[in-house]
Formats: structure tokens, sequence, C-alpha cells
């Protein structure tokens, strides 16, 4: 057990240094972030000027939501990207054969890398603009402790869910050998009930209720809402659960899923 | 104990066709039948054939990322495809074409990686990193990412990481494959050197037959998924019947020559070409040569592995 805890941390240690290595595309990747967020600004602020408590939030919690949505575009890939690419072209190009004949579980590992690739852009490509935003606008914060230790589980959970969602995608292409269709149609789903474009809570009537049982409620809404202090006491709790419920729930069946593609290449020489 | 055992496999694939606007039709396609062999430890086996005959579905079995439609094999005891994850401590694979190494990490990363992958004990890492990193000159690589490795250096790399958690058997899969001569000749010598020294027992498949002649005393060559030859390179050369060629030059342009126990394979202006038995004598061609025609200059080719092996292929007729 140590001993797998250890290549897992080891992996995850590698894959963070493998995205540092992109000094520039770094740099570019948090300037785009800072000028959409302030577009985003400027449209929520129209909004909130018209209706100062949509969806439950007041102004400053509109644009906190925005510049929380920015740090978390890259953290939990919303239009894909990350360790889980990386697995749908070794299956294109047939390297998965390496990834099959070594003693070491390929979720634990795509997982592990995909952390550590979560962890960079949570540092650069969330914490920058963030800082940039709250420059600019005035944000909120979360009141207490508990509420940062919250959020931080939270970030982690958002990343494990968006990790299932985007290995199934992959995991596709042991099927379809390009995942190209499967991906543009994920992105458009996770970019509109993540919350990214319009938040959920302004999603009107029963779209909203079942937007925010999915998964994609994960990534951005949940998160931004234990920050806002929108979830507190008990309530934080079960939004915590209802993360790590989809984390679960998506990891079985990715477990499930390579385990059959597993099948379909060894017996059926796929 | 043989190292590795194949009793009557076989392999094949279910292909399924479009024969129509909607219809596809399934056809069956034989890669491997059918094939018996045994090595044992420390042996150096080549593994040739044409492409598609069946030699890199034969190494996916041997490492259990495919099973045998039928049949029974056996590497290190362990049934490949029932006990991969054991297996896997056991064997080294390199596959030419394909990198064991993470693309965007320095060398030595990968090496960190796979010494937690195998859970190899960090004094052997340190033993076994010592001794490659000496004879395989990996010391200024180490710490350049994959991606900027030439492919002799990738190649090396990868040989080493095949090769660290102190395998039984590697597969080689064509490692010379883009090499220019230098390269090729030190990773021979390296191979040569571990299989001496570890006793290790190397698959080796290759299109390249000089890596064949000079680093396996076995060779097995496959065909249409079956096995037509198994033994060593003199009884290749005898299966063969492998030739050697007279070369002359004459003093001006003739007619092919005749004579009996020859045949005239190639005229080019005044030069010449005759080939006659491996085992025959080239005294009394020359001879007989010299007698009816004016020789500039002569010189004899040895038999060649290309020529034997082409021979086996052309001569096995595919089956069905």
């Amino acid at each position: 057990m140590r001993a797998t805890g250890s290549l897992w941390f080891a992996v995850a240690q590698r894959s963070f240094r493998r995205y540092s290595t992109y000094r520039a595309a770094t740099l570019a990747g948090i300037f785009t972030n800072c000028v959409f967020g302030l577009i985003f600004c400027f449209v929520y602020i129209a909004v909130w000027n018209q209706n100062p408590d949509a969806g439950g939030y007041d102004r400053t919690d509109a644009i906190t939501y925005v510049w929380l949505g920015q740090a978390m575009i890259m953290t939990v890939a919303v239009w894909n990207g990350g360790a889980t690419d990386d697995l749908a072209a070794r299956i294109k190009s047939g390297d998965v054969a390496v990834d099959l004949y070594r003693p070491v579980n390929l979720l634990g590992w795509y997982l592990a890398s995909d952390l550590g690739r979560a962890l960079f852009h949570l540092l650069t490509r969330g914490v920058a603009p963030t800082v940039f935003g709250a420059v600019i606008f005035d944000l909120r914060y979360p009141a207490s402790t508990l509420t940062w230790v919250q959020f931080a589980v939270s970030a982690v959970l958002a990343v494990t869910v968006s990790f299932g969602v985007r290995m199934l995608v992959s995991a596709s292409a042991f099927w379809l050998l390009d995942d190209t269709g499967i991906k543009n149609l994920a992105a458009v789903l996770a970019m509109f009930f993540s919350g990214l474009v319009v938040p959920l809570v302004l999603f009107p009537g029963w779209t909203r209720d079942l937007a925010s049982v999915l998964p994609w409620a994960s990534y951005l809404q949940v998160p931004a809402d234990i920050w806002l202090g929108k979830h507190v006491g008990g309530d934080a709790w079960m939004a915590l659960g209802f993360q790590a419920l989809w984390t679960l729930v998506l990891l079985a069946f990715c477990h499930g899923v390579l385990q059959l593609a597993n099948r379909k290449v060894v017996v059926q020489g796929g | 104990m043989s190292m590795i055992e194949v009793r009557d496999v076989s392999r094949s694939f279910v292909l399924r066709r479009r024969s129509g606007r909607w219809r596809r039709t399934a056809h069956t396609v034989h890669a491997v039948s059918g094939l018996s062999f045994t090595v044992e430890p420390g042996e150096m086996v080549g593994y040739i054939g044409p492409n598609g005959a069946g030699k890199s579905t034969t190494i996916k079995m041997l490492t259990g990322i495919l099973v045998p439609t039928g049949g029974t094999l056996t590497v290190a005891g362990l049934t490949p495809y029932v006990e991969r994850t054991q297996l896997a401590q056991r064997i080294g694979v390199v596959f030419g074409q394909r990198t064991a190494l993470w693309w965007d990490l320095p060398l030595r990363d990968s090496y960190e990686l796979l010494q937690r992958i195998y859970r190899i004990p960090p004094a052997r890492y340190r033993t076994n990193m010592a001794t490659f990193t000496e004879l395989l000159d990996l010391a200024e690589l180490l710490d350049t990412p994959v991606r900027q490795l030439s492919l002799g250096q990738r190649m090396r790399g990868d040989i080493a990481a095949a090769l660290l958690h102190d395998p039984d058997v590697v597969y080689l899969d064509e490692p010379t494959i883009g090499l220019d001569v230098v390269s090729k000749s030190k990773l021979r010598e390296f191979l040569r050197q571990t299989n001496r020294e570890r006793g290790l027992t190397v698959i080796l498949t290759t299109h390249d037959l000089h890596d064949i002649e000079q680093l396996c005393s076995r060779v097995m060559v496959i065909d249409h998924g079956r096995l037509v030859f198994d033994g060593d390179l003199a009884a290749l050369h005898a299966v063969g019947g492998a030739r050697r060629t007279l070369v002359v030059d004459l003093s001006e342009p003739t007619d092919p020559i005749t004579i009996p126990g020859a045949e005239t394979v190639k005229v080019e202006g005044p030069r010449q070409w005759l080939a006659f038995p491996a085992e025959a004598s080239a005294a009394p061609l020359v001879a007989a040569v010299a007698a009816a025609h004016d020789i500039a200059d002569l010189s004899i080719l040895e038999p060649d592995i290309e020529d034997v092996i082409t021979r086996i292929y052309t001569s096995t007729p595919p089956p069905g």
C-alpha cells in the first residue's frame, strides 16, 4: 500500500513538473483568463444592476463567481485536456500497449497524473487571475477557516468528478479510435452545465433543479457556493457529499469501462 | 525448465468488412497458427519474418496483452494473459517504434517512476543504474527531456528502461530500427554483454539480418503465421540452399558463361556473377572460367543471409 502511495505521489509530482515547463503558454493563458474575467464582469454587472439579487446572488457574489469560474476552467479542465487527453492520444497511436503490460493500475495512474496537473493549473491559472480580479473589484472571501478547508476539499472533488467524466470520454477511443466528436460534445455540455457561462442559480425552474444534480454542477457551482457562504453548516457537508458521490460513481464506471476495454484489446485483439 | 514454452499456439482475428450499404461480413484472419517452440534460459533467439507474418502477434501473446485463440504458452512458468502482473516483473519489452519513456520529462524521471512501478529495491536500482549509465553512455542524457533525445539516444534509454527491474526475458522488437552503424554496433555489444553476464534470455525480432548474424545463435523464421524454420545459422544456410558467388571481370564483354555446376545469375558489361553451391570449392570453377576466357580480376561473395531468408520466404506457399 505504501509503495503504491509513493508511486502515485511520484506520478503527480512529475505531472506537475511537466506542465510547469511550458512557461510562455502559462503566462499567455493567465492573460486570457484575466481578459475573459473582465468581459464577464461587465456583463454580470449589467445583469445585476437590473436585478440586484438575481438567483440569490448580490453584485459582489456575482463578480466573485466570475473570478472563481476563471480559476476553475483550467483546474477542472472544463473543455477536456489534461491527463485524460494523453490516454486518448495513446490509444490512437497504439502506445497504450506499453501502459497495458506494466504492473500498474491505469485508472490510478491517470488520476494521479491529472491531480498533479490540476494543482499546477490551480496555482497558476487559478490564483493569478483571481488576484488580478481582487485588485480591480471587491470580492467576497470565505468567512471562516472551516469554509476555506471545505472549499479546498470541494475543489479537489471538482477535479476528481471532471476527471471521471473526461476519462470516460477518452476511453471511448478504445472503441471509436478517435474521440474528437464525443470530446466536442462533452466540452459543450460541460461548459453549459457547469455554470461557466451562466451560473446554475440563474437557470429557470426545473432546468435549475436538473442542472444542480448533474455531475457538472461539481465543477464550479458547488465550490463557488461554498466559497460564497451559500452552503453553511450541514448544507456544506451535503454539498461535499454530493461531489464525493459523483466521484465514486464515475470512478467505478471508469473502472468498469477500462476493464471492458482491456478485455476488448486483450481478447479480441482490437 | 524452459524459459518460454509455446505449444500449438494460434491466434485468429475476426474482421468485419462492409460488403454492401448496411451489410458487413465477418471473415477470420489467422495471424498465427500451430506455433510451437521452446526457449531455454540464456538463449538469444532471432525471430524473423516478413511484415504481417505474425511476429508482433507472437510477442503480444508472450507479454500477456493478447490472449491466444488456441494452444498453451508459458513464460518463466507463468501463463502470460492470466498472470500478466506477476509476469511483468519477469519480462522487459522494447518496442522499437514506441517508447516506454515519458516524453516531456528528463530521462532520469522515467527511471525513477519505473523504480516505483516495479518496486525495485533501492540498492539494486542504484547498481543497475550505474551499470547501464556506463555501458549505454547515458550520463550526459539523464537530465535531458526525452523529446529532445535523438533516436539512437532514446533507444539506449529504452533498453535501460526495459532491463532496470532485472527481467529474466527481454523481447526486443526492432531495437536497431533507424539507427546508424555506430549506434547499432554499440547496442549489439551491450546486448551481447548483458546476455553473457546476466544470463538474460533475449527474443529479438528484426528486419536487420546483421543483428541476427552478430547476436543470435538460433533463428526462428515465421511466415504466414507458421514457423518455417527453427535452428542455428549454419542450418539456416543449408535449408535456404546457400550459394556462394564468383564475380569475374573479363577483359571484354562476352555472352553469359556456361559452366556445369555454376549458374550465371547476372551480367553487367565485362563483369559476370556465377552462383555455385556454398559447400563446393571455388578452385575448379575459377580454373574452368580461366581456361575459356581472359580474366582481369575476380572475387568471391560469401552467402548472404538475406538471400537465404528470401529463399525461405518465397519457397513456403501461403496456407489454404
